[in-house]
């Protein structure tokens, strides 16, 4: 929203003060005011009023005449002019040699074999509004060389506030609004608004108007007739261009104007087209024409405003064409009315159209300003059309006042809140100078809330710290440590296992950490001939790509390899993320957090690279939770998954999560050479393991003892299990030095290596107990080869 | 006998005087001082000799052994320097003007800093918590004081699931589960609640360079008595120099957010030109960085604390955007790209 200091100032006097200051003060303590601050009129003078004297066509030009005016510099100046209203002993906005128009400096030139000794000015020339149809016309009482800056408000200091930052206080969307903050801001008064008092048209008729639905909280209306001028003042209409909006007509403009003052939308009816007002919604669907020509779609829960029957405006929103203040209108209905924010707004949004008026409802207007709006309009039109008459009293129904807020605090709720002194007096004085009624007696005080910030601004306690917090300035707070107990800060586990996971497999695996969306990219997977599995759906997703969530981050992986192809001849990506798997009984997602890694090689083998991965996951399992994984047959449940080699991880008697080769089908889609591997790992299982700690061993003084044995058994016999399960105390270690697979069978050495720790073993003991696991191995199916 | 023992002597030398390498030395030594060594043959032959000989004898004999031995020493020394010398020689310099090829895989950025501010926060005795992504309507707007119609849903628009729960579109979905969570040991403890929330959210807009419908913020609160406006800039201000590793200004404007009560757009100054105004900042010396305020009593109420009792801030910060101004990432987009060759130069950084 644009705002114009010069109307700032018709409600407080700032002289003395530095206006930038001001803004930037206003800008930190109200509402976020734009970087850019622009300086109207700065880049014009040198304009004065002339009067034409003589008109003469040019001989060679259908467009040009000859003028010689008077600028009041006591000669004639010859001036050629291209405009198509001049005539003579019209006064009109001259541009002297020396003058300065924005860009154009203004010196004597030839134009069309003539010498022009000036410029005569239209009002978009000026700057003052976007009129090029022909010169200004000035009044003919202006003297001649009066500066054009003594007659129109052309120098002002305009701002932008951000509107986002007004959501909250719909008292700020107008100028008497913004003026009270600076009057406050500069510890000056606020002048009251002039009003006409509409009591004394009491005894005249209402208009006849009724409210038929609870959505209108309040409808003012009054109707005036003999209206004689079309055309606003200059100064007001400079004042709405400034403001970012387009003089149209008298009526239209002061309409646009009160509200641009004090916030209230006030639309204006042709009093030829509306006689009996009506406030209510319609069962049936219609389409219905707006003033700017739209033919608008209106359901069962808009609100309208209706003669009789006949829609003529969606309330809070937009006037109807029909009924529109056109150029001859004499005598209009001006509606004051304040509906319910959250059905304009719903409103508004349903027919995706928001206006000005919609804007300022949907804040929650405070409807005690709508007989205040309907004075002033009077007054504004009253002193630029003297003969206007009202012909009804102010028909007023209030069906829907807001509660009065009260509110009682003590001066240590604010120190407590503040955390610094902020005296009794500058609470007083800060508070009333926002308009709130103060009771203060010792440190207990009592504050009414003033209607305009109680719509639902200001409803509590702490919403007073902030309007003596934010007048005191943030900037002169003395900012202080809070006093509190020192206790250990605790990591959550599943937050140090997730931190050493990335570590280790950035640091020693030399993976790289990717991130990606939580659902599904169905064209992305679909290149790779991966379809998206059936999952809870986005309901209002504007991609229809994205509307399934993800059940799993493979696929997803897969996508970001397959976009990586040409990065390297091996790589590997990772991430921890969230995947849903469909509803629990609750109809709640079922969310968990997952790693996912998958390896893409084209220089090793799928089998290299699948026992890379383990390698992966058992150093994971190790160094985290000083286990060792052990991986079971799984059948692969999706199509993306190679049917035969799909493990479950198992650690410390948890399934983990799932490794797997990616079914050449897809693979070949990314590379046709390349192997890739996956795995996925819960971090909640994960976490859930329980870390078997360090077990520290001294190095044993005495010689160990190497025995090597040979198995033979079925190609997935759990051989490391079995031994583990031997239990013997003398076992120091095993590790597997040889495999020979024949057909479903394989042959096994392992290398056990055998230490008492305290003496040195003997030949008899030692293969005793290698007996014995024999013997435990035996039991498995796993058999010595004699 | 004499004689004898000088020829030998002069036969050694002689020998030693061209000797070839290693190994014929180490022939001489058997020649000599060998089993069957002339020098050893002439000891033994000590007892054919009579006893007044055989003491002058075994004298000499023994001053040519000890002789000998010294002298071989010395030549295998000789030799093995010789060798060394050979061999330093021999030995290339190494051209380590050719490049070095470091390997290291990748940290998403976002981790990096999301690390960077969790020590911080950390170091201040924050814990750091975690939450899942999709959330209910009560905890992303009813536990936060936005009731359904408010406008400031229309601030976020928010994803939607099938079955009413949603995507959170802020971190503060996280709030009210943190109370309850710590409300017990602040009520029968005394422990204040400090407490920072990293997390993945969403909105529901179209993308561009500057906007993603996934991004990472990081919510921060603490709790206790008396907690005032006071300690909030202070603790801001604290904890963005330290994140920032510089000395940082802070200032507080009036910003409204319903789950705050007074709420604040927080202003970093500059980092780039520290105030002065430039490009970046768009000439005002600031740049708007976070959302922050006191626990709006509702919220606080919500989380079963006592207003009245109890006060507390709350912040936001835009880990997404920290990422992208620390590191100069103009596309937002890429963040979540997948991208290694962009993602790769993510190394490391403490």
């Amino acid at each position: 929203m644009l705002i114009s200091m010069n109307w700032i100032r018709d409600f407080v006097d700032l002289d003395g003060l530095d206006t930038n200051e001001l803004i930037h003060k206003f800008s930190l303590s109200t509402a976020e005011v734009e970087n850019e601050i622009f300086y109207k009129g700065s880049d014009v003078f040198g304009v004065v009023c002339a009067e034409i004297v003589s008109v003469e066509n040019h001989p060679d030009s259908k467009k040009l005449h000859l003028l010689k005016v008077d600028a009041g510099d006591g000669k004639l100046t010859d001036v050629v002019c291209g405009a198509p209203n001049v005539r003579v002993g019209m006064k009109t906005a001259f541009a002297k040699v020396g003058a300065k128009l924005g860009e154009i400096s203004i010196s004597p030139r030839d134009l069309a074999g003539y010498t022009s000794c000036g410029m005569c000015c239209s009002e978009k020339e000026l700057g003052i509004s976007d009129d090029h149809s022909g010169i200004m016309e000035l009044d003919a009482c202006v003297e001649n060389g009066t500066d054009v800056k003594e007659i129109f408000d052309i120098d002002d200091v305009v701002f932008e506030v951000d509107n986002k930052s007004l959501t909250n206080r719909p008292d700020l969307w107008g100028h008497y609004g913004i003026a009270r903050e600076f009057a406050a801001l500069a510890g000056r008064e606020l002048k009251a608004l002039e009003c006409a008092d509409l009591s004394e048209y009491d005894s005249l008729p209402c208009v006849d108007m009724k409210i038929e639905d609870g959505l209108c909280r309040r409808y003012s209306c009054i109707r005036f007739e003999n209206i004689t001028k079309n055309v606003s003042p200059a100064n007001m209409r400079i004042r709405l261009y400034y403001c970012g909006m387009r003089a149209i007509n008298l009526l239209a403009d002061l309409t646009n104007y009160v509200m641009l003052e004090i916030r209230q939308p006030m639309p204006a009816f042709d009093s030829r087209k509306v006689e009996s007002i009506r406030i209510r919604r319609f069962d049936n669907p219609f389409d219905f024409k707006t003033l700017d020509g739209v033919e608008r779609h209106i359901d069962e829960n808009t609100l309208m405003i209706c003669n009789g029957d006949i829609p003529v405006a969606i309330a809070g929103i937009m006037g109807g064409l029909d009924s529109e203040i056109v150029e001859d209108t004499t005598s209009l209905v001006l509606e004051s009315a304040n509906f319910d924010c959250v059905s304009v707004r719903k409103s508004s949004a349903r027919l995706s159209h928001r206006t000005d008026a919609s804007m300022r409802y949907e804040k929650s207007l405070d409807p005690e300003m709508t007989v205040t709006a309907a004075g002033r309009f009077l007054k504004l039109l009253r002193d630029w059309d003297p003969g206007v008459r009202v012909t009804s009293r102010l028909t007023d129904e209030y069906p829907a006042p807001f509660d009065k807020v009260s509110l009682e605090f003590d001066k240590s709720f604010v120190d407590k809140y503040t955390g610094i002194e902020i005296s009794n007096e500058r609470i007083v004085k800060t508070l009333v100078s926002l308009g709130f009624k103060v009771e203060n007696e010792g440190d207990s005080f009592r504050v009414d809330v003033p209607t305009w910030r109680a719509t639902k601004d200001v409803t509590m306690k702490a919403d007073i710290i902030e309007e003596i917090t934010r007048i005191y300035g943030y900037d002169n707070f003395e900012v202080n440590t809070a006093a509190a107990p020192l206790y250990p800060v605790r990591p959550f586990e599943e937050k140090s296992d997730e931190e050493l996971i990335k570590d280790i497999l950035v640091k020693s695996f030399f993976l790289h950490e990717v991130h990606s969306y939580i659902w599904a990219y169905s064209d992305e997977l679909r290149k790779l001939g991966i379809e998206v599995e059936k999952n809870v759906r986005l309901r209002n997703a504007t991609n229809p790509n994205i509307e399934t969530l993800r059940r799993s981050m493979i696929p997803t992986q897969l996508c970001q390899v397959n976009q990586n192809t040409s990065y390297a001849p091996e790589f590997g990506i990772f991430e921890i993320g969230r995947v849903i798997d469909g509803l629990d009984e609750n109809n709640m997602c079922r969310e968990s957090k997952k790693l996912a890694i998958t390896l893409f090689s084209k220089v090793q083998d799928t089998e290299k690279l699948y026992f890379k991965l383990i390698e992966m996951i058992a150093t994971l399992t190790d160094s985290i939770k000083h286990r060792r994984p052990a991986f079971a047959k799984k059948s692969a449940d999706h199509a993306y998954i190679h049917p035969k080699n799909c493990n479950d991880v198992i650690c410390g008697g948890r399934n983990i999560g799932v490794i797997g080769v990616v079914h050449p089908a897809v693979a070949a889609n990314i590379d046709k050479k390349a192997a890739v591997v996956f795995a996925e790992i819960d971090i909640a299982e994960f976490c859930a393991v329980e870390d078997a700690g360090i077990s520290y061993a001294e190095t044993s003084k005495y010689p160990s003892v190497d025995v090597d044995l040979t198995f033979i058994c079925d190609r997935f016999a759990p051989i490391a299990a079995a031994i583990d399960a031997s239990g013997s105390k003398l076992i120091r270690a095993y590790r597997v030095v040889d495999v020979y697979t024949d057909g479903e069978k394989k042959s096994i050495s392992v290398r056990i290596e055998f230490n008492a720790g305290d003496r040195t073993l003997q030949r008899d003991e030692v293969m005793k107990v290698a007996d014995s696991v024999i013997d435990a191995l035996a039991a498995q199916g796993i058999a010595l080869k004699s | 006998m004499n004689s004898q023992i000088l020829e030998l002597k002069g036969k050694l030398e002689e020998r030693l005087a061209q000797i070839k390498g290693a190994d014929d030395l180490e022939s001489v030594r058997v020649a000599f001082l060998g089993k069957n060594g002339e020098i050893t043959g002439l000891l033994k032959k000590m007892g054919s000799l009579a006893a007044e000989e055989r003491k002058s004898f075994g004298q000499a004999v023994n001053e040519l052994k000890g002789f000998a031995t010294q002298r071989i020493a010395a030549k295998t020394a000789e030799l093995r320097d010789a060798e060394m010398r050979r061999m330093l020689e021999a030995t290339p310099e190494f051209d380590v003007s050719v490049p070095a090829e470091p390997r290291h895989g990748s940290y998403h950025p976002i981790t990096l800093v999301q690390r960077q501010c969790e020590n911080v926060f950390r170091s201040m005795g924050f814990t750091v918590e975690d939450y899942s992504e999709v959330v209910t309507d009560y905890e992303c707007f009813e536990s936060l004081n936005i009731p359904k119609f408010h406008p400031a849903r229309d601030m976020q628009d928010t994803y939607y699931l099938e079955n009413g729960q949603l995507l959170k579109s802020q971190t503060s979905a996280a709030q009210n589960a943190i109370y309850r969570k710590y409300r017990d040991a602040l009520v029968n403890d005394g422990k204040p609640i400090r407490a920072i929330f990293p997390g993945r959210c969403f909105r529901n807009e179209s993308t561009d360079a500057c906007h993603e419908n996934t991004f990472f913020q990081m919510e921060g609160v603490m709790v206790d008595k008396n907690i005032s406006i006071s300690n909030l800039i202070f603790f801001m201000k604290t904890m963005l120099s330290e994140v920032f590793q510089k000395d940082i200004k802070v200032r507080l404007r009036p910003g409204f957010f319903p789950f705050v009560e007074p709420g604040f757009e927080l202003d970093i100054s500059c980092l780039i030109c520290g105030g002065e105004g430039c490009p970046s900042c768009k000439h005002s010396g600031w740049l708007e960085l976070c959302p922050c305020g006191m626990i709006h009593p509702n919220v606080l109420r919500e989380g079963g604390i006592d207003p009245d009792e109890y006060t507390g801030f709350a912040f936001g910060l835009g880990l997404t955007r920290l990422a992208m101004m620390k590191y100069g990432i103009k596309d937002i987009r890429d963040l979540n790209g997948a991208s290694l060759t962009d993602l790769e130069q993510f190394a490391e950084d403490k």
